[in-house]
């Protein structure tokens, strides 16, 4: 995981103002979008289809003009340059490499427009096809390489021109599960060493956690949270967030007390005895979001008065390295609840419709009060 | 027995279309003037088109407007496809599409009748054009263009915006990207239209016979009007020339084609076999 590093002072190099982009006079694609990213940061756009992702990274490389808003970059205004004159590169879903250029000649395309000189452009593309080990596969065609060889030559090609900023739509989108897994770490490696800032946009959660130093999670064209991914996935300000990253459950109560270090929590299912504070007022409506990996299971009753239920056991899912149980408690309710496999066969020789008890500590929940 | 059948329904259809082209080669080789009966074989009808200057004067027309007919029809087809394709809104958008499509739909005599009416009221304002090769060219490349634009629109349709727009990324100022990017993508729909529009006017006779004007009359006008005086076999082995250039042309560009698909096919497989 990429984390942003402490000791070095974080400017900013990209700033977003208000960014509104209306298709067709009705469609808010980006819908009132503000963001700082700082220099040397990878920076990940989240969403669901549909929720303006790519919107609003074209607007940032400068093919779709805002309806209105700024765009700066490092302090100067770009919202109105045309792309091409934009320090701004993309590599683009699915790559869009030309298809009538080999290898060289792509990498080389946007060194060529700038008018480079013939031994420093030779060298500049040389390095770039031995950063990402496509040395000897200069002379091919787009063609005649694998779908991981075309993705690396579209990273070389929007690398070389050393852009101040490098903008990846849905970058492994194209590629198959093993290969996208290795492929990220790379990834991010090869963009450390080269030390540009990024924003990549995806809708794989998962790859958002591994490559981004920080991740705006996106609905419906307006940013929902932004933070780092332990941030996003420990502590989402709202359902949709805690829904969106990763499993949870979610149990629907009120405020009981309100306290400045800890919460209760009524739900019909249990009592919640939540360890943080919350700016509510009792007898307000809440979400209590509890992860699946924070539950604990056993036979008997345990001795406590809040955080524990009784269900019974509907499901059973087998993952190798861990084990998901469904369990149905009194309410209908179906609560999620993953066991490491700690040991072989440590499944305590649970079965279907077995009366089981999970509990969790005071700090395992959240509360979402959106 | 269904087999059998569909075999000998084929055989009659081949049999139906070549039996006359055949024929015409044939023939060309009749000592005989008269193209209807078969007495020795000779050649000599051959050097006899070399010599009659109305045919030779006839091809070179024919050969020149058609190439620049071909020419002028995938500039402006070009530009009005990338126009149509490229830009979604413009005022006058749906004008201009129903206006390349016209001539595809327009009968030749209508386009041909109306173009003459035209020709005739500006030439007598303006003293300009008389007729002759610039008119034909003209008619042509009026029906050539519509032709081209619809082979070239097609093409255009195809190709991924993104290509574009990542030339335009790097840094390529809009023509530049239409020079860069575009057009070599397009090139091969390019050289389509070019034989298209080429064989549209090489061997058109309705076109030609409004617009043509004393002393500029194309191969195919001098082949029709000498039929209807009674043909000689000089125009059978006129005929036979053309086949033989067209076959030829044909089966070296399917021949280049299939090579170039194999190159592209073992490519692909040795690309694939060395990264696993
Ligand atoms: N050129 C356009 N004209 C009209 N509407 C558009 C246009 N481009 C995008 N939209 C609309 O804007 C919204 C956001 O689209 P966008 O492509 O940004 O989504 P996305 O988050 O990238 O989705 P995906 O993950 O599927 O790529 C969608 O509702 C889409 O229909
Ligand atoms: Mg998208």
């Amino acid at each position: 995981m990429a984390a942003v590093k402490d000791d070095v002072v974080l400017e900013d190099l990209l700033r977003i103002d208000g960014l509104i982009k209306v298709f067709d006079g009705s469609v808010r694609a980006v819908d009132n979008v503000s963001l700082t990213v700082a220099k040397g940061e990878i920076f990940a756009l989240l969403g669901s289809s549909g929720c303006g992702k790519s919107t609003l990274l074209r607007m940032l490389a400068g093919f779709e003009t805002p309806t209105a808003g700024r765009i700066y970059l490092s302090g100067k205004d770009i919202t109105d340059l045309p792309p091409y004159q934009r320090p701004i590169n993309m590599m683009f879903q699915s790559y869009a490499l030309f298809p009538h250029l080999n290898v060289w000649d792509n990498v080389a395309f946007g060194l060529r427009r700038d008018g480079m000189p013939k031994d420093e452009l030779a060298e500049r593309v040389e390095s770039m096809l031995k950063l990402v080990q496509l040395g000897k596969f200069a002379k091919r065609k787009p063609h005649q390489l694998s779908g991981g060889q075309q993705q690396r030559v579209a990273l070389a090609r929007s690398l070389a021109k050393r852009p101040k900023l490098l903008l990846l739509d849905e970058p492994l989108g194209a590629l198959d599960k093993k290969l996208r897994e290795s492929t990220q770490l790379e990834l991010v490696n090869i963009i450390e060493q080269v030390g540009v800032t990024c924003v990549l946009v995806t809708h794989d959660q998962e790859e958002a956690m591994t490559m981004a130093s920080r991740i705006a999670v996106m609905n419906e064209g307006y940013f929902l949270q932004i933070g780092t991914p332990d941030e996003i996935y420990e502590t989402p300000n709202s359902r949709l967030v805690a829904d969106f990253i990763g499993n949870v459950n979610i149990f629907e109560g009120e405020v009981v007390e309100d306290e400045a270090d800890h919460v209760t929590v009524r739900c019909p299912e249990c009592l919640h005895y939540v360890g943080h504070g919350i700016t509510g007022t009792p007898g307000m409506a809440v979400g209590v979001a509890l992860r699946p990996e924070k539950i604990h299971l056993s036979r008997e009753q345990p001795d406590k008065p809040h955080n524990w239920c009784a269900g019974d056991v509907a499901d059973i899912a087998y993952f190798g390295a861990h084990t998901t149980y469904h369990l149905t408690l009194v309410t209908g309710m179906t609560l999620k609840v993953q066991q490491p496999n700690l040991t072989r066969h440590s499944g305590q020789g649970l079965t279907w419709g077995d009366r089981i008890y999970a509990h969790w500590s005071q700090d395992a929940m959240v509360v979402l009060t959106q | 027995m269904k087999h059998l059948f569909g075999k000998s329904w084929l055989t009659m259809i081949y049999v139906f279309l070549y039996i006359p082209i055949v024929t015409l080669v044939v023939y060309s080789f009749n000592a005989s003037p008269l193209v209807t009966v078969w007495s020795a074989f000779t050649l000599k009808w051959y050097p006899a088109v070399v010599h009659d200057s109305e045919l030779v004067g006839g091809l070179i027309l024919s050969l020149k407007v058609a190439l620049l007919s071909g020419l002028i029809s995938i500039v402006f087809g070009t530009f009005t496809a990338f126009a149509l394709v490229r830009y979604r809104k413009f005022t006058g958008r749906t004008f201009l599409a129903s206006m390349a499509n016209a001539p595809l739909v327009m009968p030749d005599v209508i386009v041909g009748l109306s173009l003459l009416l035209m020709l005739i009221s500006v030439q007598r304002w303006t003293g300009f054009p008389d007729r002759g090769m610039f008119t034909i060219l003209l008619g042509h490349a009026l029906v050539g263009t519509a032709y081209a634009t619809v082979v070239i629109m097609s093409r255009l349709r195809e190709i991924d915006t993104r290509l574009e727009e990542a030339a335009m990324d790097l840094g390529c100022k809009p023509f530049q990207v239409f020079a860069l990017v575009t057009l070599p993508l397009i090139a091969p729909a390019l050289v389509s239209a070019l034989l298209l529009t080429f064989t549209l006017s090489f061997d058109d006779v309705v076109l030609s016979a409004f617009l043509s004007g004393p002393g500029s009359t194309t191969l195919p006008l001098v082949i029709f009007s000498r039929a209807r005086l009674g043909l000689n076999p000089s125009i059978n082995a006129v005929a036979a020339i053309i086949i033989a250039v067209v076959s030829m042309v044909v089966i070296a560009s399917s021949l280049y084609q299939a090579r170039a698909e194999r190159r592209r096919q073992r490519e692909v497989n040795e690309a694939y076999a060395q990264t696993n």
